[in-house]
């Protein structure tokens, strides 16, 4: 499903190398954690795959399926079936929750040649998963993510999820933020969507996420690379002993 | 103070080039008008409040032509139950308007002498000659003398529905001169709407007179033709607890200068002035408000928000003026515009001056360019570009848009404005 191979990326602006030959295969069906302390490239990661501007890929590749993501636009990727949950939601002033989610959904069945979603079916299909995420009708009604609490601002991201069922999910840092609470509400949302079709890749710093959303691979990220992969077990070790003993241990 | 010889020379090759029309009744405010006129003078680059905005298109004895765009729209508004009448270039079209009937409203013509209308007499250039001070606003004047025709309304009750200004542009030379008065009595209320270019070169005066407790509302879209000049004028006095609306639309037009005088000269008063414009290329659009508050706990809202490209040029200038005692004034301003590229321009000069102690008044201008962050946000959810980026203009148009109360007047405008956008992407 995502596969990317020897991926090197820098700013833009200065000369800084930030991944440095990031190899990683999600197969459909499969949940990946990337774990890491600050500053190891998790996010660069993320925003890298869905073509965010201000880096610059100086090696490697990165393809979903058969699409080559690093020769697509954003809207394209997103179209293709990459979905990225934001550690950080953007507040739109000005454009309505109901507007931005109706048009996102059938800007992406536009682009893939698929019919519109009439308005009732759309009303229908928002009201069910909203509902499941214990957003409301008010929610519904506001500016995107404008005067959201942080754990509303992750529903919401989940919701985007639900209606634009994509292939490949990428979550950042999804739990930060969220009180126990939210986060079971969160889990739960990304749970109902796991299916033998779909990958996600769950960036985290805490094993607490991955109680909720049980992976079936762990990665640790250190300096651009990922230094070493295993199962749930792995999760476990980071959040008993930290990251020195690993980081140590693969230098 | 009599003009400099070089004003007063074109100022008097300019009213030469005009004829005087025999009013009847307002033959006396025509006259008076013409002489403030010699004494200010047209304006010029160099006066003050023409120093962002040149007024020379608006001038000239020659009308700078304008192509007709001649649009298979439906025109705004037309959708609406409205009493409709029109001017064609500025000659009214009977045959196209409604009878000038409606209950509790009295609807006239300013070109029709033959009747003597007492209450439009006492009126009649009296809005505009109070608002020439302390700002000169010479088009205004020479729009008392000149007008030659504008619908004079009186308003004793609460009228049933809208009444719909029409202006349909025909010819490419055309010259408009519209002046129209509005008298709402005590507790009246009432709704104009105005659409379309007019003519090829617009000179409106638009006086209203909002007694106590009337309510008035104004919605306008200037029409889309790209080449067409015009100056308008909106003078208003407000009674007690007295309500005045206006919300202006532009998409278009070379050179575009509104300007709103608002007098609050009765307690607990409103005034709300707000305005939209997208320009793209040869577009220059004028705002110019004054707000003189004049009475105890009087609310004003100024919120203009323009959309800029390809060289457009916006222009604001808005006051607001506090005078001693008008205490417990909230006044508040804010301008902004978002430019979509680095060759427009966006003017602006708030001015607050305030003579009383006990007030709220604020103000704020900013100019930026489309949020990055929201832009990627939109696109990583699979919305193109260009649609994202008409999404995120329409959210910035959208808290003047707003002003407008009625929703289906707003939802009419916000068509027109994604029209617009849709035609104008980049």
């Amino acid at each position: 499903m995502l596969n990317i191979k020897d991926l090197h990326v820098k700013l833009e602006e200065e000369d800084k190398q930030i991944l440095k030959g990031v190899n990683l295969e999600v197969k459909a069906g499969k949940v990946h954690a990337i774990m890491g302390p600050n500053g190891s490239g998790k996010s660069t990661l993320s925003y890298v795959l869905s073509g965010r501007d201000g880096y610059e890929v100086t090696g490697g590749s990165a393809h979903l399926g058969e699409d080559d993501l690093l020769e697509m636009e954003p809207e394209e990727r997103a179209a293709a079936g990459l979905f990225l949950a934001f550690q950080y939601p953007v507040e739109i002033p000005g454009v309505g929750n109901m507007t931005f989610l109706r048009t996102s959904v059938n800007a992406q069945r536009k682009a893939r040649g698929e019919e519109e979603m009439s308005a009732a079916d759309f009303l229908k299909e928002v009201r069910a998963r909203a509902k499941d995420l214990k957003i409301d009708a008010d929610m519904l009604k506001r500016p995107v993510n404008v005067g959201f609490s942080g754990g509303e601002k992750k529903r919401n991201e989940i919701l985007q999820m639900a209606m634009l069922q994509p292939k490949m999910c990428i979550l950042d840092e999804t739990d930060s933020g969220l009180d126990v609470d939210a986060m079971k509400l969160v889990s739960e949302g990304v749970n109902a969507l796991r299916d033998a079709g779909r990958g996600f890749l769950v960036i985290t710093h805490y094993q607490r996420l991955l109680d909720h959303i049980k992976p079936d691979v762990v990665h640790i990220m250190a300096d651009g690379r990922i230094v070493k992969t295993g199962g749930p077990e792995l999760a476990l070790e980071v959040e008993n002993n930290g990251y020195a003993d690993i980081l140590s241990e693969v230098a | 103070m009599a003009a400099p010889a070089e004003k007063q020379n074109t100022t008097e090759v300019r009213i030469a080039a005009l004829d005087l029309p025999k009013g009847g009744w307002s033959d006396a405010a025509r006259t008076e008008a013409l002489t403030r006129l010699r004494v200010m003078g047209l304006p010029e680059r160099r006066d003050e409040y023409w120093k962002f905005t040149r007024p020379d298109a608006l001038t000239s004895v020659d009308v700078p032509t304008a192509a007709v765009l001649g649009t298979k729209e439906a025109p705004v508004f037309s959708e609406m139950d409205a009493l409709r009448i029109v001017f064609n270039d500025g000659v009214f079209d009977a045959e196209a308007s409604d009878d000038l009937a409606m209950a509790h409203v009295q609807i006239s013509r300013l070109a029709d002498s033959s009747s003597d209308i007492h209450w439009a007499a006492g009126l009649y250039g009296q809005l505009e000659a109070n608002g020439q001070a302390p700002v000169a606003r010479p088009l205004a004047t020479l729009n008392t003398a000149f007008a030659t025709d504008g619908v004079l309304i009186q308003v004793v009750g609460q009228a049933p529905k809208p009444i719909s200004l029409v202006y349909n542009h025909l010819n490419k030379a055309s010259e408009a001169i519209l002046h129209h008065v509005i008298k709402l009595d005590p507790g009246a209320k009432l709704t104009v709407l105005e659409a379309g270019p007019a003519a090829a070169r617009l000179n409106k005066v638009m006086e209203i007179d909002v007694a106590d407790g009337a309510a008035f509302h104004h919605v306008r879209a200037q029409g889309s033709d790209h080449e067409r000049c015009a100056a308008t004028h909106i003078f208003a006095r407000l009674g007690q607890e007295s309500v005045f609306k206006s919300f202006t639309l532009t998409a278009n037009g070379r050179l575009t200068r509104n300007e709103c005088v608002i007098e609050l000269t009765g307690d607990d008063a409103i005034a709300h002035v707000a305005g939209a414009c997208v320009g793209d290329g040869d577009f220059h659009h004028d705002d110019t408000v004054f707000v003189t508050h004049d009475a105890l706990r009087c609310e004003s809202r100024q919120v203009f928000k323009k959309v800029l490209r390809n060289g457009a040029v916006g222009v604001f200038q808005g006051k607001i003026l506090v005078k001693a005692g008008a205490q417990k004034t909230d006044g508040y301003q804010i301008s902004q515009s978002l430019l979509l590229d680095d060759d427009s321009q966006f003017l602006a000069k708030p001015e607050l001056e305030i003579y009383a102690d006990d007030v709220v008044c604020s103000h704020g201008s900013t100019s930026g360019a489309i949020d990055e962050e929201a832009l990627f946000y939109l696109r990583s959810r699979g919305v193109p570009a260009p649609t994202a980026t008409n999404l995120l203009t329409l959210a910035f148009l959208a808290e003047a848009v707003e002003e407008i109360e009625d929703e289906n007047l707003r939802a009419a405008l916000v068509d027109q404005l994604e029209g617009w956008l849709e035609r104008h992407r980049s």
